[in-house]
């Protein structure tokens, strides 16, 4: 039975509660907002990521549809650096264990390219190598295991490696590798000119757009909020240009 | 009205009956209240997801209304008995000149109904996700999935008035058929140490649970929503669900044939 409050039956009146009830009511009440502002504020501190259940348990813990659960670990990883009333730098993320996680839900949900689409191009963003290289390669591995689906994370993946990380050798062999299955159907036909667009000597702005141009032509990129996410880049990319690569390492 | 009713046979009644007390027992406020608050979760996850979106709002809104319905499909029949229990309302139909597995099969029937209703409705915000083909293969192994569920439920419900005991087994049997498939995966896995007894035990269990119990992780899948593909696999479903929810009707009938009211 619901409280009387909350029902549409008008119950009796007022006038028949004991009156020491609602000055109970009313002082209790007075009790318990008192005895939270008494008590100090939640002081914000960070938690560190920690890594993640092993395959087999996560697929226990998805009760039977593990893509279901990829999604809210997908957006928990995603968010991780904005804990309550702290924002933590990518920096001062494990990327080990961000790679785990990654991993994890791409087990999860071998379909989605969410993981390699925040692996190359929100932790790969990250102002240090090690970290850009780890996530380089948790998006290289994974692109062999399915060239045909992953295709997209794999041209950013070159351009990093080619305007961020400056490693010639690297973005070429990304760009290979992206070639190799250039001529299989359902690639696009600008992925075998990657060696070349890698070797061309154009800037970052020119080269972001070309390949955000090509993602948009091929269909690759039809969310609306990836779009919006992919044109702000670019915007900020305006603001805080790189210098330019060096050729002198180029085999 | 009672002349309307009373043309119908008692089967039917009965599962209007319980139909009727669904329906007033607030099942449709419930259910807005429930739709309104996964729309609102899944505007919020819109606004936070950089790709994939309209299938990361999919997903979570699935997971959620499947679990929703079953536990709220759950919770009407354990609620419902246990009043015609407490009322004396059983006693009275039994008296009457109705066999047992008219009165069983037309409150079965009445909670299948409701689950129809459940798992239609449950799709109605998925529709703004994903495509409408999906959808209703989504719904279709829905209401398989609470078909079972109610069965079961409705089967232990058989114990007597208490609703903390029938709750808690339906709740347990639901949780070891969805994660069956992937329990028994890990007791085979070449990682754990061989030959222990306790090991060995828990293998032979889980694998005659799994003669007993079907198949859920199969059922409702979050996939079909997001990638389709799901239809082809709704046939054997719905056998496994014929033949699951007629094997619960008959361990119940016999139950209930059994007992002094």
């Amino acid at each position: 039975m619901p409280p009387i409050i909350f029902s549409r039956e008008r119950g009796r009146p007022v006038g028949d509660v004991p009156a020491v009830i609602p000055l109970l009511l009313a002082l209790l009440l007075a009790l318990q907002i008192g005895w939270r502002m008494a008590q100090a504020p939640p002081l914000a501190s960070p938690v560190a990521l920690a890594a993640p259940p092993p395959p087999a348990r996560l697929r226990l813990y998805a009760l039977g549809d593990p893509v279901a659960l990829s999604r809210p670990l997908m957006l928990r990883l995603q968010v991780f650096d904005n804990q309550p009333g702290i924002s933590i730098p990518y920096l001062q993320l494990d990327y080990q264990a961000v790679r785990a996680w990654l991993e994890a839900i791409l087990a999860l949900d071998g379909r989605s390219h969410y993981p390699l689409f925040a692996a190359s191009r929100l932790y790969s963003g990250v102002p240090d190598a090690a970290r850009q290289r780890l996530m380089l390669d948790f998006v290289y591995r994974n692109y062999l295991e399915d060239p045909l689906g992953r295709w997209p994370a794999m041209t950013h993946a070159v351009f990093v490696a080619r305007h961020r990380l400056r490693d010639l050798p690297l973005a070429l062999r990304y760009a290979r590798a992206l070639t190799d299955h250039a001529h299989e159907p359902g690639m696009p036909w600008w992925a075998s000119q990657m060696q070349a667009w890698v070797l061309e000597d154009m800037g970052e702005r020119e080269a972001a757009q070309i390949l955000l141009g090509g993602l948009i032509e091929h269909g690759a990129s039809r969310d609306p909020r990836e779009l919006a996410f992919l044109k702000r880049r670019l915007h900020l990319m305006d603001k805080n240009p790189a210098p330019p690569a060096d050729r002198s390492s180029l085999p | 009205m009672i002349n309307r009713a009373s043309r119908l046979s008692p089967l039917v009644t009965l599962a209007r009956h319980v139909l009727l007390e669904a329906l007033r027992n607030r099942l449709c406020t419930v259910l807005g209240i429930g739709l309104g608050a996964v729309l609102m979760l899944c505007e919020f996850i819109g606004g936070v997801t950089l790709t994939e979106t309209a299938e990361t709002q999919a997903g979570v809104a699935a997971f959620i209304l499947r679990l929703g319905a079953v536990f709220l499909i759950c919770l009407l029949i354990v609620a419902g008995v246990a009043r015609e229990f407490h009322d004396r309302s059983l006693e009275m139909l039994l008296a009457l000149p109705l066999p047992r597995y008219v009165y069983y099969t037309g409150k079965l029937c009445g909670y299948l109904l409701t689950a129809l209703i459940l798992a239609a409705l449950a799709g109605l915000p998925l529709l703004l996700y994903a495509e409408a083909g999906r959808v209703a293969v989504w719904c279709a192994s829905l209401f398989c999935e609470l078909a079972m569920t109610a069965a079961l439920c409705l089967f232990f419900m058989g114990a007597g008035p208490q609703s903390t005991v029938p709750l808690g087994m339906t709740a347990a049997c639901y949780l070891l058929a969805r994660t069956l498939g992937s329990m028994q995966l890990i007791s085979r896995s070449p990682l754990l140490e061989d030959g222990t007894w306790t090991q060995e035990t828990a293998r032979i269990l889980l694998d005659l649970a799994g003669l007993l119990l079907p198949r859920l992780d199969a059922y409702t899948r979050t996939d079909w929503l997001v990638y389709g593909g799901g239809g082809a696999q709704l046939v054997p479903l719905v056998c496994q669900t014929a033949i699951y929810t007629g094997l619960l009707v008959a361990a119940g009938l016999f139950d209930l044939y059994r007992r002094n009211f």
